[in-house]
C-alpha cells in the first residue's frame, strides 16, 4: 500500500540559510507522527512546504497518488484536503466560532449555508465548544481559539491534518484541553503530522517520532525506541532536555 | 437683514434642487472611489510587481493633480483623444471619483495591512484562492477598520462636489451665485450662509449614518492597532 503522504528529498533555502536539506518520510493512513527538534531546524518550514504555503526549492510531495509539488497540481483542491493548525490559531477575527468553521466548507466545498452550519455545529461539539458558537475569537481563551481552529480544519473533511506547534502559544493551563482534543482525534484514526514539544502527547499517541536537526531527519522511531535506546547521542540529549523543560504532565 | 433672509428663502427650493445634483454627484463619486480604491488597495498589497507599480502610479497621479485641473482634463480630454464628447456629470464623477479612489485606497491599504498575515495563510491553507480569501476574509475586516478614515474622506469629498460648477453643472454653488450675482449683492451673505447650512447638515447626517454603520458592524476585538479600545477577554 502506498502511503497517504509521501515526502521526498525536500530542500528549502531562505537567502543563505539552508533550512531543509533533503527531508524524506511517509505517513500511512491513520498514523500520527510527531516531529521534534530544536527551534530553527526547519520543522515549521517542512509543514508549510508540504501544502506549499511555502514553496519548496527542490523535492517532491505526494498526497496519495497526486503530486502536490507538480507545477500543474491543482493546489487549492489539494490544500482543501490537508488541514493545517497554526501555532497562533489564525482565526478570522470578524467571524464567530461558527462562522470560522463553516466559511471554507461554503466557499471552497460549495456547501449551502444550512449544510455548512450543521457540519460546523457538529465539529464545534466534537472539540467541546458547542456552547461557544456565537463567540468571536477575541471573546475566547487561547485554548478555545485553538480548538475552534481544529474544528475549522476538521470541517473540511481532511485526509490528514498538519499541526504546527499547536500548543506553543498557550498558557500552560490551557494546553491540556487542546492536547485532549488531539489525542482523541488520533485515537479516532485521523492521520496527523504534529510538530510539538509535548513529549507526553508524543509518547501516548505517536506511531513514530521524527527527530529533526539542521534541516535533516537525524533519527526516527517509535516513542519507545526513541526514549529508551536512541541511536544518536543528539537524540538522547534533546529528549532529555525537552523532558526536563516541558515535563510530561500533559499526557 | 430679515427681508434679505426672506428673499433668499424664496430661492430655497431652487437651491435645494441644485443641491440634489451635489448629492447625486456625491453618491456617484463615492461609488467610483470606493470600487476603484478597493481594487488599488488590494493590488498594492497583494499584486505582482508591475501591477503594484501601476497602482502606485495611479495613486501618485490622482493625489498630486488639483481637483479643478482633473475636472477640466476629464471634460476637455476625451474629445481630443477621439473618445467623443463627454457628459459633464460623467466628467465630474470620474475626475472626483478617481481622485477619491487614490485617497480611499490608502485608507483601505492601511486597514488591510493591519490584519494579521496569518489569517491569509489560514484561508489559503483551506484551499481558498487568493482573490477568494481577499473577498471572504480580508476585505470584510478591512472595511470595518476603515470606517473612521473613510468618514474623513466622506467629509472631504462632499465639499468637493461644489467644484462641479467648473464643468458647467448647475450645482448648489453655481445656483447660489445666480441669486446674488452682480445685481443683488446684499443677498450674497444670506445665500452663502444658506449653502453653508446645507453642507453642515449633510456632513452631520453622513457622519451620523457612518457612526451607526460602524456600531452595527463592530466586532469585539477587531480594531486598528493602537486605536485604544481594548477588549477584555471573557472566558
Amino acid at each position: 500500500m502506498s502511503p497517504l503522504l509521501r515526502v521526498e528529498e525536500l530542500h528549502k533555502r531562505y537567502g543563505s540559510e539552508q533550512v531543509l536539506r533533503g527531508v524524506s518520510f511517509g505517513l500511512e493512513k491513520g498514523e500520527t507522527k510527531v516531529i521534534i527538534g530544536p527551534s530553527g531546524t526547519g520543522k515549521s518550514t517542512l509543514l508549510r512546504c508540504i501544502n506549499r504555503l511555502t514553496p519548496p526549492d527542490r523535492g517532491r510531495v505526494w498526497l496519495e497518488d497526486v503530486e502536490i509539488t507538480h507545477a500543474k497540481a491543482q493546489i487549492n483542491r489539494l490544500r482543501a484536503q490537508i488541514g493545517f493548525v497554526f501555532q497562533s490559531f489564525n482565526l478570522f477575527s470578524h467571524l464567530t466560532a461558527l462562522g470560522n468553521v463553516r466559511i471554507a466548507p461554503m466557499r471552497v466545498l460549495g456547501l449551502t449555508k444550512e449544510q455548512a452550519t450543521r457540519l460546523a455545529r457538529a465539529e464545534l461539539r466534537r472539540v467541546g465548544l458547542g456552547e461557544k458558537e456565537d463567540a468571536f475569537p477575541a471573546e475566547l481563551s487561547g485554548g478555545q481559539q485553538q480548538r475552534v481552529s481544529i474544528a475549522r480544519a476538521l470541517a473540511m473533511g481532511p485526509k490528514l491534518i498538519l499541526f504546527d506547534e499547536p500548543t506553543s502559544a498557550l498558557d500552560p493551563e490551557l494546553i491540556g484541553e487542546v492536547l485532549e482534543v488531539m489525542v482523541s482525534l488520533a485515537r479516532e484514526g485521523m492521520t496527523m503530522l504534529v510538530v510539538t514539544h509535548e513529549m507526553g502527547f508524543a509518547r501516548s499517541v505517536a506511531d513514530e517520532i521524527l527527530f529533526m536537526e539542521h534541516g535533516v531527519i537525524v533519527e526516527q522511531g517509535t516513542p519507545r525506541q526513541m526514549f529508551t535506546q536512541p541511536q544518536h547521542a543528539r537524540t538522547g540529549e534533546f529528549l532529555h532536555k525537552i523532558s526536563e523543560l516541558y515535563g510530561e504532565a500533559a499526557s | 437683514m430679515l427681508e434679505n433672509l426672506i428673499e433668499v428663502a424664496r430661492h430655497g427650493p431652487k437651491l435645494l434642487r441644485a443641491g440634489a445634483i451635489n448629492v447625486s454627484l456625491l453618491f456617484a463619486l463615492i461609488a467610483v472611489g470606493f470600487l476603484v480604491g478597493t481594487v488599488i488597495a488590494v493590488v498594492q498589497v497583494y499584486g505582482g510587481r508591475p501591477l503594484r507599480a501601476a497602482a502606485r502610479g495611479f495613486e501618485w497621479l490622482f493625489r498630486s493633480i488639483p481637483a479643478a485641473v482633473l475636472m477640466m482634463i476629464f471634460l476637455y480630454g476625451p474629445p481630443r483623444i477621439g473618445v467623443g464628447k463627454i457628459d459633464p456629470f460623467l466628467a465630474a464623477t470620474l475626475a472626483l471619483g478617481l481622485r477619491s479612489a487614490a485617497y480611499q485606497s490608502q485608507i483601505f491599504r492601511g486597514a488591510i495591512q493591519a490584519i494579521p498575515t496569518g489569517q491569509m495563510l489560514a484561508a489559503r491553507s483551506m484551499g481558498m484562492g487568493r482573490l477568494r480569501a481577499v473577498a471572504s476574509v480580508i476585505l470584510p475586516q478591512a472595511f470595518r477598520l476603515s470606517v473612521p478614515g473613510w468618514s474623513n474622506e466622506f467629509s472631504s469629498v462632499i465639499k468637493d462636489t461644489t467644484l462641479a460648477y467648473l464643468v458647467g453643472l448647475n450645482e448648489i454653488m453655481r445656483q447660489a451665485k445666480t441669486v446674488y450675482d452682480g445685481v443683488h449683492m446684499r443677498l450674497a451673505m444670506p445665500t452663502l450662509i444658506f449653502v453653508a447650512l446645507c453642507f453642515l447638515v449633510a456632513t452631520y447626517a453622513g457622519n451620523y449614518l457612518l457612526g451607526v454603520v460602524e456600531r452595527q458592524f463592530r466586532i469585539p476585538g477587531l480594531q486598528m492597532p493602537g486605536s485604544g479600545r481594548t477588549m477584555e477577554h471573557s472566558h
